[in-house]
């Protein structure tokens, strides 16, 4: 908790405020039984009409008081506890933003999700309803048992003894419920996967014809997260009607005692029925205090689970020198080994060397799996080496923000995420503030404007969740463009051409190379035709660069190469 | 950095999600970002009406009819013992003055005895029945706790009793004895009450939630198209939850509450009809302030959840791409975009809990000036002589307490309810979304078809007004491969995600075997399609079970042999745990080329009729594609096949191929044909080998 306080910190005063305005309600509720004792014992005993009138009036007076202060709690203990609720959420977004891969694949999106939305809702109920039961009850609780010593010390021994009883049973609810909180949340997160497996993979589902497949695995989720809300709940709902028993029982107690008294004529009726006025109150905030305990208990586990997010550093740090920007785009691996963190086995690349210049294209061919992509993505941090080090512009890239690091870097993933909104939005994720006709140049380049202007809405047309409504090729033009549209000082195109035909995929080429004849490019590519015209070609295999050098001195000098050539292009295109 | 678009391009009117409401309209069309219309398609932003949406959750609840009556019975039990109390210890305070007898009192307390243990008993029976069996294990165990406890504390209080007792009245103890009675009914009943209800809300809440999940499975694909998924899960989760909030308490406390103002109001009515009528000032009162209040909060709580679900969908879409929000270095911009939906999250709830939640205050401020005034004026009655006794008093006082509680209880409810019924309403709205439409009747089951495929004047558009085929027509003799060849966004994917039957075409026909693919199963006709998408996508889970998608039942043989086929075997044995090895979800511990690879060998495995392969191979390379062209070619030998790809060692081989450019089918005939013609084909060809290679090329 102490961790979170900092998001509490702008809603301190309501924080504060709030019980205040509880504690005036509390009073006057407690007012409210005492006023009316006063009617009976001394108004209506001795026949004074006056008193009776006077006292009631002031009951009502105590009643409007207490509005106002019921009001006034409920106010500022909701606007804390939402706010509290905002800055939290909001706090945990931004250090899932920073996280790398590796810790979004540790945590599972679906539990991200419901970590942000459902554990942050549960910590903020527990917390309005604690400052709103937690300390009501209390007072009234404690109240209630100043006023019943004021009323009769001796008789209120009897309410004292059922105190440890509760004790004895509160906490063993609550020990017992953590366990069973914490596995709720689990299972919640587990439908939440189950979930968004199913969205983001349902063509295959509908292709392979598995929905009653899936059926059964969401049931198995959704039973067991039932099974174990069943459980929780049970232990909850047993609190209620045992709390109520042992008060009960004191009551009894207080009756029978109270009764002696009243034949001893030590106490008036009065006062008895005041007594029980007091205990029921006191039975009722305990039974309130309980169930927000039980909440408090939830919450518990749920800012456990905030709490694991917020405190996971992330594996990929800031660079310290704030300064540092990207002029030229100067690229230099310096025997670079990596391996994916927490995984065994081989190195995914070994002792990688090579410098590229600005105005080079620099083309990465290789077998599949041969580390191609994990090789590029070492240059925008996506992963960092694990042995040696990148440079660009002789500076380690560890050693840029992250920010101005990426910002020189255009990157066309293979994988062609597209976002909601429209194609406009998309392509300015490149750059916020660019003039439409930048956006319609840049789009030219990559040969996106030409499909693009001919749909009806042209850069207006509202794209579903990862660019559904395109084709293969479509998409991957426009991610080609989004990542120009930053005008980067280093371009990488991991495979994004795979699904544009040739043709276009030339055309895109030669654009590129008129537009933006500085940039340092990187192509990894499968078609021997999208590499050819490349400065400088590596050929790759199992995490090594094998060979090196210009289409025209591979064909000579090495022999996969060779072999790719040829089972592209034919013998032909080797014999020269 | 919210700027206006400098294009000024406002949303577009008539995006697909319908009319969608956007809770900060001033910022609706700046250009901050990607944050397009969240919302399923169809639904209507309006509110649906409350009282459909209570019969529709009443309908939900008539699969736990048993339970359901049992945990009102047990209500009905409790609310009654407890309500008897005020009466008893009104009585006992008359005892404390003169030493009446009590045995109406007494008489009443056996009375629910016996009501009580009739009503365990019934329950026990019925479980034996129809409950479940760890129904009548909880109750158990609720009733040994319930009765330890009982049994301690009260052979304590008779212990103490017992020693004390000098001249104590023998009317007292029997008064207090059936207090404890009372007490003990009161509890057991409360407890069983508790226990069975969590057990309706839970089940409820567990139907709904498979309910709606299997209706997305039947939803055509369109609408995922056009909804957020982080949207959808909101719905499932948040929704849901809020439902069972609602199950697991209101209905126990408006069903007490009702049964409360009910024996209140007698109970009441018998001993003062004057004071009764006093406490009724509050009725109208409380009525004025409830449904003041409710009018407004309905929407407000309905703008929450819709929020709640807009916050979801960003969450999910910026965690799942989170690839290319780091690239991009977009995190401030997706923060701010967050921050703007966490923002209006915040102050459509903030709004709708103050306002319901000043409901409780207000009541208790009608209640409590309420006492007040039964206070003075019960005292007066008892000054004048027209009550009999203090005690009465003390009980009618008691009473009206309980009596003012159900509108208290219910105002506390309403927030809860409230939340509750918008939840209810975004979940019935998906479920009220046209699914795929119905297999007909007399679908045909297509048992092993030969793989005869005919495509007649097809026309199709994702968008009505926007066709993307126009006019196509193709036959396809069994065992025949057609490959589709055209510029990117001509419509190659679109000609199978029709045969798939994943959208319905606008006109025209598609046959399979001569039957119209309208009237076979879809999951018949999905399931003798194999499909390898461009889009790979594997699930969360081990190698393995990612391949056995294809055939749940494969033995570990016809896995590896699969994976050999594909050309998979080899990388995945290099892998951490072989076959075992869980699939990260970010995909970082395999390379596309190698999903490709195991999407392949999922659809060998499943060993289809017919086969798709929609840029199979983009992203292998092309040795590894040249070691798997084989078993490719083994796989496709006997299928009819379609393949869409750029590579022409893909396509030279085909029977058939098919140029489609904006939609139609510019040219067709086989490799050789279609480079003599000289048209489109040919282009295409010497563009991408360049110097005109491939013409000579041999095999």
């Amino acid at each position: 908790m102490k961790n979170l306080f900092k998001y509490l910190k702008p809603y301190l005063l309501f924080t504060v405020i709030a019980p205040l305005f509880m504690f005036l309600e509390v009073a006057m509720d407690l007012m409210q039984p005492a006023l009316m004792s006063k009617i009976i014992d001394v108004g209506v005993a001795g026949g004074d009409k006056a008193y009776i009138v006077k006292t009631c009036l002031l009951m009502c007076l105590c009643a409007i008081l207490g509005i106002i202060g019921g009001a006034g709690n409920m106010l500022f203990s909701t606007k804390a506890g939402y706010g509290f609720a905002k800055n939290m959420r909001s706090a945990l977004y931004r250090k899932i933003q920073s996280f790398s891969f590796a810790n979004i694949d540790e945590f599972k999106t679906g539990s991200l999700i419901t970590r942000t939305t459902n554990d942050v809702t549960q910590i903020q109920n527990a917390f309005v309803s604690c400052i709103r039961m937690l300390i009501r009850s209390p007072f009234l609780c404690i109240g209630g048992i100043v006023m019943v010593l004021i009323i009769n010390a001796k008789l209120s021994l009897v309410v004292l003894t059922a105190v440890p009883f509760l004790t004895v049973m509160i906490v063993f609810l609550l020990k017992k419920g953590k366990p069973l909180f914490m596995s709720m949340q689990e299972k919640l997160d587990r439908v939440n996967t189950v979930m968004q497996e199913n969205l983001a993979g349902i063509r295959v589902i509908k292709a392979f014809g598995r929905a009653d497949y899936e059926k059964k695995k969401f049931k198995k989720s959704n039973d067991a997260l039932c099974e174990s809300t069943m459980k929780a709940m049970r232990m909850m709902s047993l609190s209620f009607p045992l709390i109520n028993l042992i008060m009960n029982v004191t009551m009894i107690l207080m009756y029978y005692f109270g009764g002696q008294m009243v034949f001893e004529g030590s106490i008036n009726p009065g006062e008895v029925m005041a007594f029980s006025n007091y205990i029921t109150q006191i039975l009722m905030s305990l039974t309130m205090s309980s169930f927000t305990l039980m909440f408090l208990s939830r919450a518990g586990v749920s800012i456990r689970r905030v709490n694991e997010v917020l405190n996971t550093v992330s594996d990929i740090q800031d660079g310290k020198d704030t300064e540092a920007k990207i002029e030229k785009g100067v690229v230099e691996y310096k025997n670079v080994s990596f391996r994916y963190p927490g995984q065994s086995g081989d190195n995914v690349l070994n002792d990688i060397s090579f410098t590229a210049r600005p105005g080079e294209t620099v083309a990465i061919l290789g077998a599949t799996g041969s580390g191609k992509s994990t090789l590029v993505s070492l240059i925008p941090r996506l992963y960092d080496a694990s042995k040696g080090s990148v440079f660009i512009d002789g500076k380690d890239v560890k050693d840029y923000t992250l920010n101005s690091l990426r910002s020189s870097i255009g990157v066309a993933l293979q994988e062609n995420v597209l976002f909601t909104g429209t194609i406009e939005e998309n392509l300015r994720w490149g750059d916020e503030e660019a003039p439409m006709e930048e956006i319609k140049r840049i789009a030219g380049v990559s040969q996106a404007a030409q499909f693009v202007e001919k749909l009806p809405e042209s850069y207006d047309t509202v794209l579903g969740q990862r660019g559904v409504n395109l084709s293969g090729g479509q998409k991957q033009r426009l991610c080609i463009a989004r990542a120009l549209m930053k005008k980067p000082k280093i371009l990488i195109l991991d495979d994004s051409t795979s699904a544009v035909d040739l043709k276009t995929e030339a055309l895109i080429q030669t654009a590129l190379r008129e537009v933006f004849d500085e940039m340092t490019v990187f192509i990894i590519a499968q078609r021997i035709s999208s590499v050819m015209d490349a400065d400088k070609i590596l050929v790759m295999d199992n995490g090594r660069i094998i060979d090196s050098g210009t289409h025209a001195q591979l064909i000579k000098t090495s022999n996969v190469y060779r072999e790719i050539v040829v089972s592209q292009l034919g013998e032909e295109a080797v014999k020269e | 950095m919210d700027k206006k678009n400098i294009a000024g391009a406002p949303f577009p009117s008539e995006n697909p999600a319908g009319k969608k409401r956007r809770f900060a309209p001033a910022q609706g069309s700046g250009g901050h970002g990607p944050r397009g219309p969240r919302g399923p398609m169809g639904e209507k932003p309006k509110l649906k009406n409350t009282k459909g949406t209570i019969l529709r959750l009443a309908g939900y609840l008539t699969a736990v009819k048993l339970p359901l009556i049992l945990a009102l019975l047990a209500l009905l039990g409790s609310t009654v013992a407890t309500l008897i109390t005020p009466y008893v210890s009104g009585r006992l305070i008359d005892v404390l003055n003169s030493s009446s007898m009590l045995s109406p009192a007494f008489a009443t307390a056996l009375v629910f005895g016996a009501y009580a243990s009739t009503g365990l008993f019934v329950s026990a029976r019925l479980g034996k029945e129809e409950l479940a069996a760890n129904l009548k294990k909880l109750a158990a165990e609720g009733l040994i706790f319930a009765l330890t406890s009982f049994t301690v504390t009260s052979l304590g209080t008779g212990a103490t009793l017992w020693i004390l007792n000098g001249d104590a009245s023998r009317e007292l103890i029997k008064v207090l004895s059936a207090m404890g009675i009372l007490f003990l009914v009161s509890t057991l009943f409360s407890l069983a009450q508790q226990l069975l209800l969590v057990r309706v809300a839970q089940h409820t809440v567990r139907v709904l939630r498979t309910d709606l999940f299997g209706k997305l499975q039947k939803l055509p694909l369109r609408y995922f198209d056009a909804t957020p998924h982080g949207e959808l899960m909101s719905r499932l989760t948040n929704d849901v939850d809020n439902v069972s909030n609602m199950l697991g308490n209101s209905i126990t406390q408006i069903l007490s509450s009702v049964i409360t103002l009910v024996v209140c109001l007698y109970m009441m009515l018998s001993l003062s009809w004057q004071l009764t009528l006093v406490s009724f000032i509050t009725i109208p009162f409380s009525m004025m302030i409830m449904r003041a209040i409710t009018k407004r909060t309905k929407k407000l709580f309905h703008e929450q959840q819709a929020c709640l679900g807009e916050l979801n969908g960003i969450v999910e879409e910026t965690i799942s791409g989170a690839r290319v929000v780091k690239v991009f270095s977009r995190e401030d911009n997706v923060i701010k975009e967050f921050d703007e939906a966490n923002e209006d999250l915040t102050q459509a709830g903030t709004k709708a809990t103050i306002l319901s939640s000043v409901i409780g205050p207000m009541m208790n401020v009608v209640n409590n000036i309420a006492f007040a005034l039964m206070s003075g004026i019960g005292g007066f009655l008892v000054v004048n002589g027209s009550v009999a006794s203090i005690g009465m008093i003390q009980s009618f006082l008691q009473y009206s307490r309980q009596f003012a509680h159900p509108f208290n209880q219910i105002a506390n409810q309403i927030t809860t309810i409230q939340s509750a019924l918008a939840g209810a309403e975004r979940v019935f709205a998906v479920m009220d979304i046209e699914p795929e439409p119905e297999d007909s009747s007399d679908a045909d089951p297509l048992s092993a078809p030969k793989g005869h495929v005919l495509f007649e004047n097809v026309t199709f558009g994702y968008k009505p007004e926007q066709p993307i085929l126009k006019n196509l027509s193709f036959e396809a003799q069994p065992g025949e491969t057609i490959a589709l060849v055209g510029p990117t966004g001509a419509g190659k994917t679109t000609v199978v995600n029709l045969l798939m039957r994943f959208y319905d075409i606008d006109g025209g026909k598609i046959e399979i075997d001569g039957v119209d693919i309208k009237d076979i199963k879809r999951q018949n006709l999905r399931s003798s399609l194999g499909m390898v998408l461009q889009d790979v996508y594997l699930f969360a889970g081990t190698v393995k079970e990612n391949i056995t998608y294809g055939k749940l039942d494969a033995t570990d043989e016809e896995i590896i042999r699969a994976a050999k086929m594909a050309n998979c075997h080899d990388f995945i044995e290099r892998l951490p745990k072989g076959y075992d090895t869980e699939l990260s979800e970010a995909g970082s511990n395999i390379s596309q080329g190698q999903r490709q690879l195991l999407s392949i060998a999922r659809a060998i495995l499943a060993n289809p009729s017919i086969l798709i392969l929609d840029e199979a191979t983009s992203s292998v390379d092309t040795r590894t594609e040249m070691n798997i062209q084989q078993a490719m070619l083994a796989l496709m030998k006997g299928r009819t096949s379609f393949v869409i790809a750029h590579r022409l060692s893909t396509i030279r081989n085909a029977n058939q191929i098919l140029v489609i450019s904006g939609g139609e089918i510019i040219e067709r005939g086989t490799h050789e044909e279609l480079v003599e013609a000289g048209g489109f084909y040919a282009n295409l060809l010497s563009s991408q080998y360049k110097s005109g290679l491939l013409d000579e090329e041999e095999d």
